[in-house]
């Protein structure tokens, strides 16, 4: 996945999220964005998502930039793959109608081959088991594996993932991050906020670091964490890998 | 105890004992005024009684649709990014709310419905009537929207949908289960509020009773089938209204 991101200004009710927001074109499968809360990043991601439209400035993704008009946003949506903090199944429908419903709408599959791919997801993610059950008869972990097979069901070009483990326990989220780590591993590029700087440290290919709405500094994961080249970006290190 | 004052089984028991004793306390007093019952006479104006009943089920069976419908355009309005429709359902919903029932009859009935030709008493009363419970129905629809949770509409955002079918697959199903305890309520203050419709003259339940009244100088004999006759139609809605609530609370 090459990524670009160029002069990246948002606000939203008056208030300045994202400022002149840069990232030099990059080559990463998968993508972490640290950094203190408030930073911008799940802005940002949601950016990357087409769900917001940046006031100024643009977002090169594999060579083209992000649509802006409505219809073309939709068309993107479509080929990205989301995952939120929580309450991302709709809370009305089964595990397994989580998957079907957007095959069917959005991607206008037939029922049967809906039916057939999202019980292919649903056994590999580990959740067959539970695939009649709706999201409140799921652990916060299995909901957010439904979560993540929904998002991968539909075959996306890319990943976003924000904060997906951060309502979860510490076993919980090491279950969600593994799964995480196997559908990057399998080659479908991910880009993920995340809370859980050592997982980035294991799984991210490239590591930027935000706050106050901009990117402060990126580097390839290894020479990230091997020396950040920042002061503020070390210290947040410390702070989060001390924990 | 024999009584068993804490066992919630004992609920119906407890009930059909309040009913005796009300009906017990009510005799007593017929009984102090030595009120004499004409029940004969009150008996062959049944048909007109009857017929009252029916149209008072007619009409809020009409009004429970029409005010459905406006209650949904309403809340639709005021979520819309268009200011003067947002601003057209405000006015209306809160103009609705802050004033008397029987005064919105009598402006709308005797002022805008002579004004524009429209003589026929049950349409008006129907039209009077949607209106008004409209307004209420508007704000239960729009808590029910505004009760989804944010992540939940992003999330059909990000899968593609369309925002109709936002509405369709996410919104509609999930604020519905919300929605029908109050929207049953609303209902039956709906049916009781119909009984203001006797003002303009339409034939309907309480306005027949009130005839046959004044025809027979039987008060209670009167009045008594009518309280009866509107049970009968909120009791089994009451009765929904709390299964509902009940079904809503065992599956959060």
């Amino acid at each position: 996945m090459k990524l670009e991101l160029q002069h990246l200004d948002l606000a939203l009710g008056g208030k300045p999220i994202l400022q002149d927001l840069t990232l030099p074109s990059i080559d990463a499968n998968t993508l972490a964005l640290i950094g203190p809360s408030g930073g911008g990043k799940s802005t940002l991601l949601r950016v990357l998502g087409g769900l917001r439209t940046p006031d100024q400035g643009q977002v090169i993704l594999n060579g083209s930039p992000l649509p802006t008009e409505e219809a073309a946003l939709r068309d993107f949506r479509k080929r990205v793959g989301m995952v939120f903090q929580s309450w991302n199944l709709f809370s009305h429908l089964t595990a397994l109608e989580n998957l079907l419903l957007p095959l069917t709408e959005v991607h206008h599959l037939s029922r049967e081959e809906a039916l057939a791919r999202s019980e292919t997801f649903l056994e590999r993610f580990g959740l067959k088991e539970h695939a009649s059950k709706h999201p409140a008869q799921l652990s916060g972990g299995q909901q957010q594996r439904v979560a993540l097979a929904r998002a991968c069901v539909i075959e996306p070009d890319v990943l976003l993932l924000d904060e997906p483990t951060s309502a979860l326990d510490p076993e919980m989220a090491a279950q969600v991050l593994d799964l995480v780590e196997t559908v990057a591993g399998e080659g479908l590029p991910v880009i993920l906020v995340t809370h859980h700087v050592a997982f980035a440290k294991r799984a991210a290919d490239h590591v930027a670091f935000l706050a106050e709405g901009t990117i402060k500094t990126h580097a390839p994961a290894e020479a990230f964490f091997a020396d950040p080249g920042l002061e503020e970006c070390e210290r947040f290190l410390s702070r989060v890998l001390s924990l | 105890m024999i009584l068993r004052l804490k066992d919630p089984r004992t609920l119906p028991f407890h009930l059909a004992l309040g009913v005796i004793v009300l009906s017990g306390a009510f005799f007593l007093i017929l009984q102090s005024v030595a009120y004499q019952w004409n029940v004969a006479e009150v008996w062959g104006y049944r048909e007109k009684l009857f017929k009252g009943w029916g149209v008072t089920l007619l009409i809020s069976i009409a009004s429970l649709l029409l005010s459905t419908l406006v209650g949904f355009l309403t809340a639709l309005s005021r979520r819309s990014s268009f200011v003067p429709l947002r601003a057209g359902a405000i006015l209306y919903t809160e103009l609705t709310r802050s004033t008397p029932l029987l005064v919105q009859i009598l402006i709308l009935y005797y002022g805008v419905a002579n004004a524009v030709g429209l003589q026929h008493r049950m349409t008006a009363g129907i039209v009077i009537l949607s209106l008004f419970a409209g307004a209420y129905i508007a704000e239960i629809f729009r808590a029910g929207i505004e009760g989804i949770p944010k992540t939940q509409l992003e999330s059909a955002q990000s899968l593609g949908f369309s925002p109709w079918q936002t509405y369709r697959h996410v919104i509609v199903p999930q604020a519905t289960r919300q929605i029908l305890p109050p929207l049953t309520g609303q209902f039956v203050s709906m049916i009781k509020d119909s009984s203001l419709l006797s003002i303009i003259g339409l034939q309907e339940f309480t306005l027949a009773a009130r005839e046959v009244n004044s025809y027979t100088f039987s008060t209670l004999e009167s009045y008594l089938p009518l309280a009866v006759g509107y049970l009968l139609l909120t009791l089994p809605l009451s009765m929904l209204t709390h299964s509902l609530e009940r079904r809503l609370r065992d599956e959060a």
